[in-house]
C-alpha cells in the first residue's frame, strides 16, 4: 500500500513542476467545454422553473439595480444572475436541504443567534417577492419592476434597512438572502448559471480556475498578467 | 433491537486527525481496530481532484464537505436564563464531516502552545498573583507540560511536511525564526514558501516597529517530502484553494495525505463510513465501555462491543455523546459541580484590511492556509508583561491572505456603498489592492460558560442537541482591543491609503451569523483530578478508563494559537501510553 500510493503521488507530482502546470493549465484553456457555462446566447432565452412570471420580472429588476451594468461593464443580468437564482432554488440548497428546519422556531431570538425563520430559500423569495411587490403597489402604486430605476434603488434601500414592512416576513431577512445569493450568482463558477463570460472575475481581477501560482512566487507584488479560467475550460 | 456484532479490540469513534492517530497506533501494536465516521469516504482522486475542486461556492459557500446542519447542529445562548436558538445556517464555526474530518479541509496553520500556556494558572499566580485571575474565571493548568510533549509536537510536524524555521533550537534563539517558542528538538522538516506579497510588507512593517516576523509554520509541504511512514508529499503551488477544501495537489497535511495510504489495507483496520454513533454503551457497573451503539447507512442499529473505545469526533461531539452515554457528571453551573461541559472557550479574532492605491498589487488570490504568511508572536501567550494591560492570555497576529475568494473574502472601505454601481466601482477598485491581516485570541474558561444537552431541540434521530452557553467577557474584549491596536499600528507602518478593522467591542453579543473561528474547546477538559476534569494526562476518562477522548474537547481554556498541532500532540502522548503501559496492562493510567 505505502509502495503504490508513493508511486501514483510521484507520479502524478512529477507533472506539476512548473512547466508542466502551464501544459496542464493549457489544457483547461483549450479542453472542450463542457457542462455550465454554456455561451451568452444559449442564456439569453431562458426561461425560468421556479419562479413565475411576476416574479421573473421583480428578480431582473432587482438583479439590474443590485449589480447594474455600467461603465465598469456587465451587471448582473448580463452575467446570468437571475438564471442563476432559478437553478439555485431547484437544487437541495433551495430546499432548505442544509439547514436545521426544525422547529419550534423563536423569530423574535436575538439578530445575533443568526437566522431563525421557518422558511427555506424557495419559500423566501415566493413569500419575500409578493410581499415586496404588495409593498410597492400600496406606497407608489406600481410593482417594484414598474418603478423607475431611482424609486426602485429606494426600495431596495428599505428592504435592507427594515424601513418598510412586508406582510409575512422581514424585509431585512429577504433583502440579506436576495442580495448574498445575487453576489453568488455574480462570482460563483459560470458553470452555475451566473458569472456569464466570467464578467464578475473579469471586474476585480480574480483569475478564476487557474489555482497554480508557482510562476508568481518570485514575483509577487507584480501585476497577474492571466485572465480567468472557468472550470469547464472557457477562458474570458 | 440492535444488530450485535462480532467484538474487536479497539473502536473508534470519528474518523479526523485523531482517529487515524489513534488507529495508526493501535494498529501498529497489533490491535483489531474499526473505525466509525459519519460521514462519507472522500480522498485527493477523485473527490479533490483539479479542476473540480476550484469551486468557492460549492465547497466554501454551500460547504459541500461541512456536516449537514439539517441532521445535527448545536443551539446558542448567551447566558444560564436564556432560552437557546438552532443554529440552522452556518456561520461562526464549521463542523467537518467525512473521512479526514476539519483535517481535510482546514488551512494547514499548524503551532504548538507556548510553555506558560500549558501551566496557566500557576503561571500568572506566580507572576501576577492570585488577585489578578476574576473570580468567575475557572482557567487551569494541562496535567502534562510542554516538554513532554515536545517529542509529539516534532513527531507531527514531521509527519504532515510542516514549512516553517525554527525560532529556538534546543534552547539557541535562531534567526528567522519565532523568538517565543518553546524549545524545539528540531527543525520543521521542510522551508518556507516564499512570501506573498502581503506578507513581504508585514515583513517590513514588523521589523520597522522592532517585532520579529517569521513564515507561519504551515502545512503546506514546500517541496517534495516524504514522512516517517513512507507518505510523499508534493509542494504547494499556492492556489488559493486551501481553507475549506481537499488539496489536488497532495501538498496540504490531512490524514489522507499523511496517514491513511499506510493504514487503509492493514487486515486489523476498518473503516465503517456513514456510521452514526449514538451511545457509547457501559456494562451495569457504568465503569466500564463495552463497546458502541451506531446507525448504519441504511437506518440500521447496530452494536460494535470493543474492549476500549477511542472518542476522536470534533470538541462538541465528544462532549456531546459523553453527556448522552451517561458518563461523568454534567456540568452545573450554579453549584460549580460536575465537570462534562465544563469550560467551553472560543477564539476572540480581529480582522483588519489596508487598502492601497492601484499600483500596489497584492494579488489576494496567490497563497493558501498558511503558506507564504507571516507573523509576529510578541503579542501572544506571556510573552509580554501584562501587568498594566489587566487581561490575560492574547494574540497572533498574522497576514491573511488565504485565497481571496471573490462570494467570501472581499473587502471594501466601510463608507462604500453597499450595492449599486457605487459598490461595483468599490470592488473593481479594491480586490486586487488590498491585503488582510488577523488576530488570532485566546479565550479563557469561565463559570458560566459551558455546554450541556438542550431541553427542546433534536437531531434527526430524536437526540438532543448540545447547547452551548457562551459570550464574551471583558477580558476577551480586552485581549481584542490590544490586539487590534498593534495591527492598525503595523498597517500605519505600511502607509496604505485607509484601513479598517472589524473586532468585538465591550457590550457587543458573541454574533453566530460570521464565520470566527472553528476552535471551539472543552467541556470534556483534562486534568489533575475527576474533581477538576473529565480525562486525565494521557486523555483517559477518570470514570470510565477504557475509554479515551481526543481532541479539543481537553483544553481547560482556549489558547492563541491554532489548535490542531496541541490536539495531535496530546494524542501522540496518549498513544505512546496506551502502547507503553496501557494495552500490556489495562486499567487507570493515573490513580484519581
Amino acid at each position: 500500500m505505502t509502495v503504490n500510493a508513493g508511486l501514483n503521488r510521484r507520479q502524478f507530482l512529477s507533472g506539476t513542476s512548473a512547466a508542466a502546470t502551464v501544459a496542464a493549465a493549457t489544457q483547461v484553456v483549450l479542453g472542450t467545454a463542457r457542462g455550465g457555462d454554456a455561451p451568452a446566447a444559449a442564456e439569453a432565452d431562458y426561461s425560468p422553473t421556479f419562479f413565475t412570471k411576476a416574479e421573473w420580472a421583480f428578480i431582473n429588476a432587482a438583479v439590474g439595480r443590485l449589480i447594474p451594468s455600467d461603465s465598469n461593464g456587465p451587471g448582473g443580468v448580463d452575467a446570468g444572475v437571475p438564471a442563476f437564482l432559478d437553478r439555485q432554488m431547484e437544487l437541495p440548497y433551495g430546499h432548505g436541504a442544509f439547514a436545521y428546519m426544525q422547529g419550534p422556531f423563536q423569530p423574535n431570538a436575538p439578530v445575533s443567534l443568526g437566522y431563525q425563520l421557518p422558511l427555506t430559500p424557495r419559500e423566501l423569495y415566493r413569500l419575500g417577492i409578493a410581499a415586496a411587490d404588495e409593498a410597492s403597489r400600496q406606497s407608489s402604486g406600481r410593482r417594484f419592476f414598474e418603478l423607475e430605476v431611482a424609486l426602485q434603488d429606494r426600495f431596495l434601500t428599505a428592504l435592507e434597512t427594515g424601513t418598510v414592512q412586508l406582510s409575512g416576513l422581514p424585509a431585512k431577512a429577504f433583502f440579506t438572502q436576495l442580495w448574498g445569493n445575487v453576489r453568488e450568482g455574480y462570482f460563483a463558477d459560470p458553470l452555475y448559471g451566473g458569472n456569464r463570460g466570467m464578467v464578475g472575475w473579469k471586474l476585480i481581477g480574480f483569475p478564476g480556475a487557474r489555482a497554480d501560482f508557482t510562476d508568481w512566487m518570485d514575483q509577487q507584488g507584480k501585476k497577474y498578467p492571466y485572465g480567468p479560467v472557468s472550470i469547464g475550460g472557457r477562458r474570458a | 433491537m440492535a444488530t450485535v456484532l462480532k467484538p474487536v479490540d479497539a473502536v473508534v469513534i470519528g474518523f479526523g486527525w485523531t482517529g487515524s492517530i489513534m488507529a495508526k497506533t493501535l494498529t501498529d501494536a497489533g490491535l483489531s481496530v474499526v473505525a466509525l465516521e459519519r460521514g462519507p469516504p472522500q480522498d485527493t482522486a477523485p473527490d479533490f481532484e483539479y479542476p473540480r475542486i476550484i469551486d468557492e461556492l460549492r465547497y466554501a459557500v454551500r460547504g459541500e464537505t461541512f456536516q449537514p446542519l439539517a441532521k445535527e447542529t448545536v443551539t446558542v445562548r448567551h447566558d444560564i436564563g436564556d432560552v437557546a436558538s438552532p443554529y440552522r445556517r452556518y456561520g461562526s464555526f464549521i463542523f467537518g464531516n467525512g473521512v479526514g474530518g476539519a483535517g481535510m479541509h482546514w488551512s494547514g496553520q499548524i503551532w504548538r502552545a507556548s510553555p506558560e500556556d500549558l501551566r496557566l494558572r500557576s503561571h500568572v499566580e506566580q507572576r501576577y498573583g492570585k488577585r489578578f485571575i476574576p473570580a468567575d474565571m475557572t482557567i487551569q493548568d494541562y496535567p502534562v507540560s510542554y516538554e513532554e510533549l515536545e517529542p509529539h509536537f516534532d513527531h507531527f510536524e514531521k509527519v504532515c511536511g510542516i514549512s516553517g524555521v525554527a525560532g529556538n533550537l534546543r534552547g539557541k534563539l535562531q534567526a528567522g525564526g519565532n523568538p517565543f517558542e518553546g524549545p524545539r528538538s528540531d527543525d520543521y522538516p521542510t522551508k518556507p514558501l516564499p512570501p506573498v506579497y502581503s506578507a513581504q510588507l508585514f515583513e517590513k512593517a514588523t521589523s520597522s516597529l522592532g517585532y520579529k516576523p517569521f513564515p507561519m509554520p504551515s502545512a503546506n509541504s514546500s517541496g517534495p517530502y516524504t514522512n516517517p511512514y513512507g507518505v510523499r508529499q508534493g509542494p504547494c503551488n499556492m492556489c488559493g484553494f486551501c481553507e475549506f477544501f481537499g488539496c489536488f495537489l497532495y501538498s496540504k497535511a490531512s490524514p489522507q495525505t499523511t496517514i491513511l495510504p499506510i493504514l487503509v489495507n492493514r487486515h486489523n483496520f476498518e473503516l465503517r463510513t456513514n456510521a452514526y454513533v449514538t451511545r457509547i454503551l457501559l456494562d451495569a457497573s457504568g465503569k466500564r465501555a463495552i463497546g458502541v451503539r451506531y446507525v448504519d447507512r441504511e437506518g440500521r442499529e447496530v452494536d460494535q462491543p470493543a474492549d476500549m473505545v477511542v472518542l476522536s469526533a470534533f470538541q462538541m461531539h465528544n462532549v456531546r455523546l459523553l453527556l448522552l452515554s451517561g458518563i461523568g457528571t454534567p456540568y452545573d453551573p450554579k453549584s460549580g459541580k460536575g465537570v462534562v461541559g465544563k469550560n467551553y472557550a472560543y477564539q476572540m479574532s480581529t480582522s483588519s484590511a489596508a487598502f492601497f492605491d492601484e499600483d500596489v498589487q497584492i494579488n489576494p488570490f496567490i497563497g493558501a492556509g498558511a503558506a507564504g504568511q507571516r507573523a509576529i508572536d510578541e503579542f501572544n501567550s506571556d510573552h509580554f508583561d501584562h501587568a498594566k494591560h489587566g487581561f490575560i492570555g492574547g494574540s497572533l497576529i498574522v497576514t491573511d491572505a488565504t485565497g481571496g475568494r471573490p462570494i467570501g473574502q472581499m473587502w471594501v472601505p466601510p463608507d462604500s456603498p453597499r450595492w449599486g454601481s457605487g459598490w461595483k466601482e468599490a470592488v473593481r477598485k479594491h480586490y486586487l489592492h488590498t491585503a488582510t491581516f488577523n488576530s488570532l485570541g485566546s479565550v479563557m474558561s469561565y463559570r458560566d460558560r459551558y455546554l450541556d444537552l438542550d431541553p427542546t431541540y433534536k437531531d434527526s434521530h430524536g437526540l438532543p442537541l448540545l447547547r452551548l452557553t457562551f459570550d464574551w467577557h471583558d477580558n476577551e474584549y480586552k485581549v481584542a482591543a490590544f490586539a487590534v491596536a498593534r495591527v492598525q499600528e503595523i498597517i500605519r507602518a505600511m502607509n496604505p491609503r485607509s484601513q479598517f478593522s472589524l473586532f468585538m467591542k465591550p457590550g457587543e453579543k458573541y454574533d453566530t451569523r460570521f464565520y470566527q473561528s472553528t476552535h471551539t474547546t472543552g467541556g470534556a477538559i483534562m486534568g489533575s483530578s475527576p474533581a477538576n476534569s473529565v480525562i486525565n494526562r494521557y486523555s483517559q476518562s477518570w470514570d470510565v478508563p477504557n475509554l479515551f477522548v481526543m481532541g479539543a474537547s481537553a483544553f481547560p481554556q482556549n489558547i492563541g494559537y491554532n489548535p490542531t498541532g496541541l490536539v495531535a500532540g496530546l494524542a501522540y502522548f496518549s498513544a505512546a501510553k496506551i502502547k507503553e503501559t496501557y494495552i500490556k496492562s489495562p486499567g487507570a493510567l493515573v490513580q484519581a
